[in-house]
């Protein structure tokens, strides 16, 4: 049984079907990272203006991150117009670049995950505040790289200081210690949004780049039997990850600049 | 510029399948009807999982009807088997306050999610909408398969969740935070976890169906000569596809609150059991409402759209005439569907917002009225000098625009934002809303069920007995739901497991206002009613069963003698749907066409 | 595929080159706009947004064809549009319009 227009256009509409249903899907996406943008404007809005931080994130990682995404973004669109062009091998380069670049962001984003759980955030029983990363920790004491500040205030505008903070190696023993707590989602709905959208973006890459991957791989048979269909197929997916991209541009300003 | 490559692959112009065994036929029980790609074969396990569900809700609904008239005393006949199923919540056989919630709360969820839509949207619109217009199959049936099963697995989890330790949701079908979040037990979580996936399942759902209806229309199927009950999924595929993922973006965020601590929805200073909860805060209790609702408006008009396709289409076979009025149908149609993104916050008018944007609000809900008034008013003027045919489906189909009317008529205080100051949350919500769903929505699929049965099975149900059914449920469902606008006026409020009896006059003497006695009274009529709706419902499932292999032989592929496409393939479909491709010559509904020889033309049929 | 379709693909990958040195460009000038001090914090964000938004602009138009695309597609995508519109002002209006006195203000 043969469902028409898989590959050739339907005349009054003049698109394929996966055409039609990428976009669908995608108008979907939008909603869904739509409502999450909403939600973490109105979470900042109603927030109390000195308590919402800046400059928690780093901006180098962060701008370096988009520029590899968007170098995937023109490696996708590349390959698919490779196929178009009917060099399969330029096809397999530029892919296999896209996925190099998706592995290389998930990297980065580890990475600064990584960092945000090892950043402890140390009220102690003197009343003092310590922040900072940390270095050991035993059962008698921790040792954090950081800094003491008076108002908990201080921890939130890290742009406005500027690099005028110095850190220091601090032990601390355990006795003094009243609350500790890394800045996981938890520690901030800031972070909490954070974590969510850049967590929920990172799963779309990743499935993104696995789809891409199938087709660089196993799924480009497909190109010696029926190589309209395969582009088709490559095509739909480049959808997908310029979408997964233009999210990325939209979150990156929002979370780490402003 | 997109240039249109040419096909390297030939593509026949028509598929001939000739009804004996194709691949898809051979195969084991599990390759062919649960790894089924045939959009029928899908259609079909979505309705019967639905229907399962809608039982398993309505016996949930059962249980609270007799906490209700009898609190605290123990179920009579199942008690002890609640208590063995469900511990400590049913002890004795009696349903604690707990239990009542959570039972609450579920049957909601399972009406709402995995009964209604999937039957509406997942059963007949699977398998409905590509015979309808002459496709062979959907546009993605593999994503279709995954669709039925991702919405069992998220039935599975919904199912379960009542027996883990501490039971299921609790918070209502709304779920509002911060009590959902608050509650200790893990059943939220599931509850949680299990919407994640019916939401997936439905968008999967919906760019299947609005991709087909685009592309896969047969030759001469112009959108203008659509059935009206297709006009009606293809705007139900776009409410899901673009109200959904919110409640997905929500659903995401109270679990990460629930799992991982974070504070979307805990504002700062929150207190629980005494004490400042160990939370971050600065989260918004509202913004969860507003998310939630800007899904669960349209989710009503999810619920009602296919159920009016399916009115429109029983009503032109069995009054022999076109519909009356088919541009204003569709116009409405899309209008409802456009204009329910925008009216959400009547749900929401307790919340404090400001007159401006409740206004709004109030404006918007008032408008979408209209389009729904123009639907019901072509329906019924449909019936207008017809030669009405009383069978079974047209029984239920005709029931359904005085029971939508009520429906829908009482739903007008709720939009005035002065009235619904005193309505909100009270019975009077209930009795709106359920008499828009139960002898609204479902009789309509009720009629459903009966109508295309034939094309199914090529047995016909049996009449006498669904002639019980119908006035056994018209008339039950009508008792259980009319006391309640009065309960509801009278200030009974919503969710309490003891009935009211806290706020009665018999408790309560001296406050003004109390629940009287005959308020209070009509809850054993309501349960005496809902236990013989019940009743009336076990032909029904006989029959449903029964004439699989006794019923009348339809004797025909088109024993209605009906013009839509479906009816003019064999009994039944085979993979593929049509033994040759279809060519679409004229409009749905050319019924009773002066000068025809018959008083029904077929869409196929050339001149 | 013949020569006259290939060199009318030349042609688009100059076009998704040149694209690919704005985004580049609206990387960087995103990251600098963030860093002068407008005094008033929602001039960065609408600088922001507005870089963004032209960022996104040159994808969707360039690497995902949207600036010749059929007008099912724009449909879709305007209808998707307005609907995600009204989610954020709506929600942000029924938080930002509260009657005076109450408790949050």
């Amino acid at each position: 049984m043969d469902i028409p227009y898989t590959v050739e256009a339907r005349p009054d509409t003049g698109l394929y079907n996966a055409k039609v249903g990428i976009w669908l899907f995608l108008a979907s996406e939008v909603m869904l990272f739509g409502a999450l943008f909403s939600a973490y404007i109105l979470l900042r809005v109603g927030a109390t203006g000195d308590l919402w931080p800046h400059g928690w994130l780093n901006i180098p990682i962060g701008t370096f991150n988009t520029l590899v995404l968007i170098t995937s973004s023109i490696t996708t669109v590349m390959a698919w117009a490779s196929l178009k062009m009917n060099q399969f091998g330029r096809f397999k380069f530029f892919h296999a670049c896209t996925i190099l670049l998706s592995l290389a962001f998930v990297c980065i984003k580890s990475y600064e995950y990584h960092d945000k759980f090892t950043h402890y955030e140390i009220h102690l029983t003197d009343g003092r505040i310590a922040d900072g990363h940390l270095v050991k920790s035993t059962p008698e004491q921790v040792i954090i790289h950081g800094r003491f500040v008076e108002d908990r205030k201080e921890l939130f505008d890290l742009r406005a200081q500027g690099a005028s903070h110095t850190h220091e190696e601090i032990t601390l023993p355990r006795a003094q210690i009243k609350t500790m707590e890394n800045y996981g989602p938890w520690h901030h709905t800031y972070l909490a949004v954070y974590f969510t959208l850049t967590g929920l973006h990172a799963l779309h890459v990743i499935g993104g780049a696995l789809v891409i991957g199938f087709l660089w791989g196993p799924g480009s048979k497909l190109w010696r039997q029926d190589p309209d269909r395969f582009t088709n197929r490559v095509e739909i997916s480049g959808l997908f990850w310029h979408f997964v991209d233009l999210v990325w541009i939209f979150l990156f300003p929002v979370l780490y600049l402003l | 510029m997109q240039t249109a490559t040419q096909p390297t692959a030939h593509h026949p112009e028509s598929s001939h399948h000739p009804a004996h065994h194709t691949e898809e036929d051979a195969g084991g029980f599990w390759s062919r009807y649960f790894f089924s790609t045939d959009h029928k074969i899908i259609g079909m396990q979505y309705g019967l999982t639905a229907l399962t569900f809608l039982l398993f809700g309505f016996f949930l609904m059962v249980i609270m009807r007799w906490q209700i008239a009898h609190p605290n005393e123990p179920v009579p006949v199942i008690g002890p088997l609640l208590a063995s199923l469900l511990g400590s919540g049913a002890a004795h056989g009696s349903i604690s306050a707990d239990l009542y919630n959570s039972f609450g709360a579920m049957h909601g969820t399972i009406m709402v999610f995995l009964a209604i839509v999937p039957l509406a949207f997942g059963a007949f619109g699977n398998y409905l909408v590509p015979l309808q217009i002459g496709a062979p199959d959907m546009a993605f049936p593999r994503i279709n398969m995954a669709s039925y099963q991702v919405y069992l697995l998220g039935g599975v989890i919904m199912f379960v969740s009542f027996f883990i330790p501490g039971g299921a949701a609790q918070a209502g079908w709304t779920s509002y935070p911060p009590l959902s979040l608050t509650i200790p037990t893990d059943g939220q979580t599931f509850w949680l976890i299990a919407m994640v996936f019916l939401i997936t399942s439905s968008l999967l759902g919906a760019v299947n169906f609005i991709a087909t209806v685009i592309q896969l229309r047969a030759p001469g199927m112009t959108w203008g000569r659509l059935p009206f009950f297709v006009w009606a999924q293809f705007v139900t595929g776009f409410l899901l596809l673009l109200a959904f993922p919110p409640l997905e973006a929500a659903g995401v965020m109270q679990l990460m609150d629930k799992v991982a601590h974070t504070s979307f929805f805990l504002p700062t200073g929150l207190a629980v059991e005494g004490r400042l909860a160990q939370v971050s805060g600065g989260g918004s209790p509202l913004l969860w409402q507003h998310l939630f609702w800007f899904l669960a408006h349209p989710e009503v008009y999810v619920l009602i759209l296919p159920a009016m396709g399916i009115v429109a289409e029983i009503i032109a076979n069995n009054t022999r005439k076109p519909l009356w009025g088919y541009r204003s149908l569709v116009g409405a149609t899309l209008s409802i569907g456009f204009l329910s993104f925008i009216v959400w916050a009547h749900h929401m008018y307790m919340t404090g917002m400001g007159t401006k944007i409740s206004s709004f609000f109030q404006i918007t809900t008032m408008i979408i009225s209209i389009p729904s008034v123009i639907i019901l008013t072509c329906l019924l003027v449909s019936l207008w000098g017809g030669s009405i045919r009383f069978n079974t489906p047209m029984l239920f189909a005709m029931a359904f625009l005085p029971m939508f009317g009520i429906g829908g008529l009482t739903g007008l205080p709720l939009g005035l934002s002065y009235a619904d100051l005193h309505l909100h949350d009270t019975y009077y919500v209930i009795a709106h809303f359920h008499y828009v769903v139960a002898p609204g929505t479902i009789f309509a699929l009720f009629a459903g069920l009966y109508y295309w049965y034939p094309k199914y099975t090529g047995r016909i149900m049996n009449e006498f007995w669904g002639k019980i059914h119908f006035w056994g449920s018209l008339i039950f469902m009508n008792l259980i739901f009319q006391p309640m606008f009065a309960q509801g006026m009278a200030g009974m409020l919503r969710r309490m497991a003891d009935g009211g009896a806290n706020y009665s006059q018999a408790r309560v003497p001296e406050a003004i206002g109390g629940l009287s006695h005959s308020m209070m009274g009509l809850h054993t009529y309501i349960l005496w009613a809902a236990f013989s709706l019940g009743l009336v419902q076990i032909p029904f499932i006989i029959n449903f069963f029964w004439s699989i292999c006794h019923g009348r032989p339809a004797g025909s592929d088109n024993p209605w003698a009906a013009t839509t496409l479906e009816w003019q393939t064999p009994t039944p479909p085979p993979h593929g749907n049509f033994t040759s491709a279809p060519r679409v010559f004229r409009g749905p509904y050319e019924y009773s066409v002066p000068g025809h020889a018959a008083d029904f033309t077929p869409q196929n049929q050339p001149d | 595929m013949n020569h006259e379709e290939a060199e009318h693909f030349a042609q688009h990958v100059r076009r998704y080159l040149y694209v690919f040195y704005a985004l580049l460009f609206g990387t960087l000038i995103t990251v600098g706009a963030s860093y002068i001090p407008f005094g008033n914090r929602e001039l960065n964000i609408g600088v922001a947004l507005l870089i963004a938004l032209g960022k996104a602009s040159l994808v969707g138009c360039y690497f995902m064809h949207l600036v010749s695309e059929r007008k099912m597609i724009y449909g879709i995508l305007g209808v998707t549009a307005f609907f995600f519109l009204g989610l954020m002002f709506l929600t942000i209006a029924s938080f930002s319009d509260l009657p005076r006195n109450s408790v949050t203000h």
